[in-house]
């Protein structure tokens, strides 16, 4: 790593409408090295990224490439300049093959030379060590391959300048270890690459550098390697912040729900629940872990009533809930909420407000012919203040906020219910560090209360601290229940990878 | 038999420009719905041109720029404005309607100059026309007819094996990818609706200046909208547009040869806007990812939209 300043970007200033992104935002890169830019959801990583990929226009201040002062006016440009950006939802045609993608916008001859463009890419791909099948359609790749095409897309373009947004948020991590190796090797190339994460661990992992943005300024750069995950979270949350999560002791109460051998199948009949069976109890969380794809969705759904059970009962309060509808279900106290992949996906209709998103899970309640808003206005009021929801106000179409606040927008209204049993899928997906605790505040609220909770998740530091016991699944199988205070990440790492242990009954 | 036939390419020749103009226009991401409006625009662009200068080229030229400029209307709203394409495209046809029965009025009961009948009068090339059957149906024909043929197979190279091509198809798919390889899509959009416009100007252009060749108020009756549905039935593949626009034809002229049927003239007048709705029907029950509209059809594009 040389210590050449290769981009420069000088007090930064971005709005959007009467929302300040960026202000006054200053950020250097070197020549050859893996720069993290961290900081909370909001804190406008993306809006600087975005500015220096082109995409959007800076209201003010000055990018330096070299010692150039240059002026960005469309992605285009951005190319010129040799600056390449992964955006954290993928761009890519999905009708269209690696090859087309990875060639798209570029100078060429007028017709195709499919051959040439094979070979080419083939020699930069594996340049930088990236398995790619040119030829293989976007829409039958896995999220890791759609991911190094996105690479090859900007490498191949001549980019020497790689922005990464949030690269491995849907990563396995494996696939994030193989992408690091692709990074380092492309730094020891010559390039300077930006990774926008807010997953600290990463940062320690694969960054020389990190820049820390708070609301929307810069708080400081600091090395790495003379810094700590707990260091770096002060800065960025610009208080002190108490990294461990509680487990408050609550008394277990009552069996509250009894699933006894559910088994399901997907429309390629896949057997994707396979002899589900466990209990729980009020008062306590389950968490649920697993490889991505081993069953939580459908597991959620079926006790939702929204996925085609084969045969298994799922008890509560003596009755089988297998056969009840969505409403019924939901009528009963029971409340799922999923966080998917793209976030957005379901639960929340994107472009109505927040009132609006209550009312569809609520109209059924309400009396008389109209919908009744105002009390619901003041009830997401409430809602905005006790989770700290950052929204302009509750008439602002939900599409608009952030990410984190979206969800906090989605398991407030379930929680807001006063459900018996809680089921959250991927809770804190792509949430920040603050923004996690809150959820996870939320969730042992609920447990205080009585409330059976199912927790779904990615992060086994997370499950291990938070939750009572945890279930293992592994291609649609429980490979085990175990006490979470007294198992290791190991041992749920063994039993992911499909090694069956002792299920805890009690 | 071969008499029906040939009238059956020629009765389906303004339906493939027409379809082939929306096929490019769609590609790049937009639903114009303004079809049957652009094809009357041209026909009465066409028809006037044709009798006031008594020039064929200039007639078809007319039509093609007059069919473009009414595009353009469409273009600045969806492309500048990001105005509602549905309701852009059928305020384009009820414009388009209206302004050709307006100028129209000065051309009742008036033909076509003879030298220009004359000039698109059938021209049998030579070798293909001798070819047994087929020679007759497909190779003598009028410059129109082999116009379209040109066109299909101009598109399908343009769309599929050249770059530019590929941009286009990019920008209809997902406009934020193209955008951020940078591509500059407003500029193809607006190129490519043109050309649509233009497509369709001459369709309408061959119905009021070689296939009747005289002037109606509403000549195209609603071709333009059973060219929208083709659209579909073909997958949005300019070959298969061929075979879709010729078996529409044939289905718009069976009437007349079924009159001798004791079927009620008004059903066989139905028949090509009944088998629109069953190809709607079928067309859209078959689900795959390749023979999907593109997926940005109808959303506007805005890059700093979050």
């Amino acid at each position: 790593m040389s210590n050449q300043v290769f981009v420069k970007m000088e007090n930064i200033c971005k709005s959007f409408g009467t929302v300040r992104a960026n202000h006054n935002v200053n950020f250097q890169v070197n020549q050859g090295e893996i720069h993290a830019l961290l900081g909370e959801n909001g804190a406008g990583k993306s809006t600087l990224m975005n500015m220096l990929s082109g995409f959007y226009k800076p209201d003010s201040g000055s990018i330096f490439i070299g010692d150039q002062p240059i002026v960005l006016h469309s992605p285009k440009d951005a190319i010129k300049y040799g600056v390449g950006m992964i955006h954290q939802h993928y761009k890519l045609v999905e009708v269209m093959s690696a090859k087309e993608n990875i060639t798209l916008g570029q100078k060429g001859s007028f017709l195709i030379n499919p051959k040439k463009i094979t070979q080419e890419i083939k020699a930069v791909a594996e340049k930088y060590g990236l398995p790619i099948d040119p030829d293989k359609k976007i829409y039958d790749m896995s999220i890791g391959e759609k991911q190094s095409v996105e690479i090859l897309k900007v490498l191949y373009a001549g980019a020497n300048i790689l922005i990464m947004d949030e690269p491995t948020a849907v990563l396995t991590p494996q696939e994030t270890e193989k992408l690091f190796v692709i990074m380092r090797k492309m730094a020891e190339m010559g390039c300077a690459i930006i990774i926008i994460t807010h997953k600290l661990h990463e940062v320690m992992a694969v960054s020389d550098r990190v820049t820390i943005l708070r609301k929307g300024e810069t708080v400081t750069t600091v090395d790495t390697k003379s810094s700590s995950p707990k260091e770096l979270t002060d800065l960025m949350v610009g208080a002190q912040v108490d990294l461990s999560i509680d487990r408050p002791q609550v008394k277990r109460g009552l069996e509250s729900l009894k699933v006894n051998k559910l088994n399901a199948y997907d429309e390629n009949k896949v057997h994707v629940l396979d002899d589900i069976s466990f209990s729980m109890y009020s008062g306590e969380i389950l968490g649920v872990a697993g490889v991505a794809g081993s069953g939580q969705k459908e597991l959620c759904e079926a006790i939702a009533g929204l996925y085609p059970i084969t045969s298994g009962e799922v008890i509560y309060d003596n009755e089988n809930l297998v056969g009840h509808s969505p409403a019924e279900i939901i009528k009963k106290g029971i409340t799922m909420s999923f966080i998917p992949e793209d976030r957005l996906g379901m639960g929340l209709v994107a472009s109505m407000d927040m009132i609006d998103n209550y009312l569809i899970k609520d109209h059924h309640n309400q009396k008389g012919l109209f919908l009744k808003r105002k009390p619901i206005e003041n009830l997401c009021n409430e809602m905005i203040h006790k989770l700290d929801i950052k929204t302009p106000s509750v008439f602002h179409p939900v599409k608009q906020l952030s990410g984190g606040n979206i969800q906090k927008v989605l398991i407030g209204r379930e929680i807001e219910t006063n459900p018996h049993i809680l089921i959250t899928a991927y809770a804190v997906r792509g949430l920040d560090i603050n923004a996690s605790h809150t959820i996870y505040d939320l969730v042992n609220e609920q447990k205080k209360k009585g409330v059976a909770v199912l927790f779904i998740g990615e992060d086994l530091d997370v499950l291990l601290e938070l939750c009572d016991r945890i279930m293992v699944v592994c291609d649609g199988k429980v490979m085990g229940i175990v006490d979470a205070a007294q198992t290791s990440k190991e041992a749920l790492g063994f039993m992911m990878a499909g090694q069956k242990m002792e299920v805890l009954h009690d | 038999m071969t008499s029906f036939l040939i009238s059956v390419v020629i009765a389906g020749t303004p339906l493939l420009f027409a379809t082939l103009g929306e096929i490019i226009t769609e590609k790049s991401g937009h639903l114009n719905l303004g079809v049957e409006g652009m094809m009357l625009v041209g026909a009465v662009a066409g028809f006037g041109f044709g009798i006031i200068t008594g020039n064929p080229i200039v007639a078809i030229l007319g039509a093609m720029v007059a069919g473009a400029l009414t595009a353009l209307i469409y273009g600045f709203l969806t492309i500048t404005l990001r105005a509602n394409q549905v309701v852009s495209g059928l305020a384009l046809t009820i414009f388009g309607t209206g302004f050709s029965s307006y100028i129209g009025t000065n051309f009742i009961g008036k033909k076509m100059p003879d030298n220009i009948i004359e000039f698109y009068k059938p021209i049998e090339i030579p070798l293909l026309s001798k070819i047994p059957f087929i020679g007759q149906i497909f190779f003598n024909q009028d410059i129109f007819v082999y116009l379209g043929y040109l066109t299909v197979i101009a598109l399908g190279i343009y769309l599929y094996k050249t770059n530019i091509g590929m941009n286009l198809r990019a920008i209809g798919e997902n406009p934020s990818a193209a955008d951020g390889a940078g591509i500059r899509v407003s500029w193809y959009k607006y190129v490519h609706i043109l050309i649509g416009g233009a497509l369709c100007g001459l369709g309408g252009a061959y119905l009021s200046v070689v296939e009747v060749p005289a002037w109606q108020d509403n000549i195209t009756a609603g071709r333009g909208w059973i060219a929208i549905a083709l659209v579909i039935f073909s997958k949005w593949n300019p070959y298969k547009a061929i075979f879709a626009a010729y078996f529409f034809g044939g289905l718009s002229i069976a009437g007349f040869r079924l009159q001798h049927l004791s079927i009620p003239q008004s059903l066989l007048d139905a028949l090509p806007y009944l088998f629109t709705i069953v190809v709607l029907v079928i067309s859209s029950m078959k689900k795959s990812q390749e023979n999907a509209p593109p997926k940005g059809l109808s959303v506007p594009y805005f890059r700093e939209e979050r």
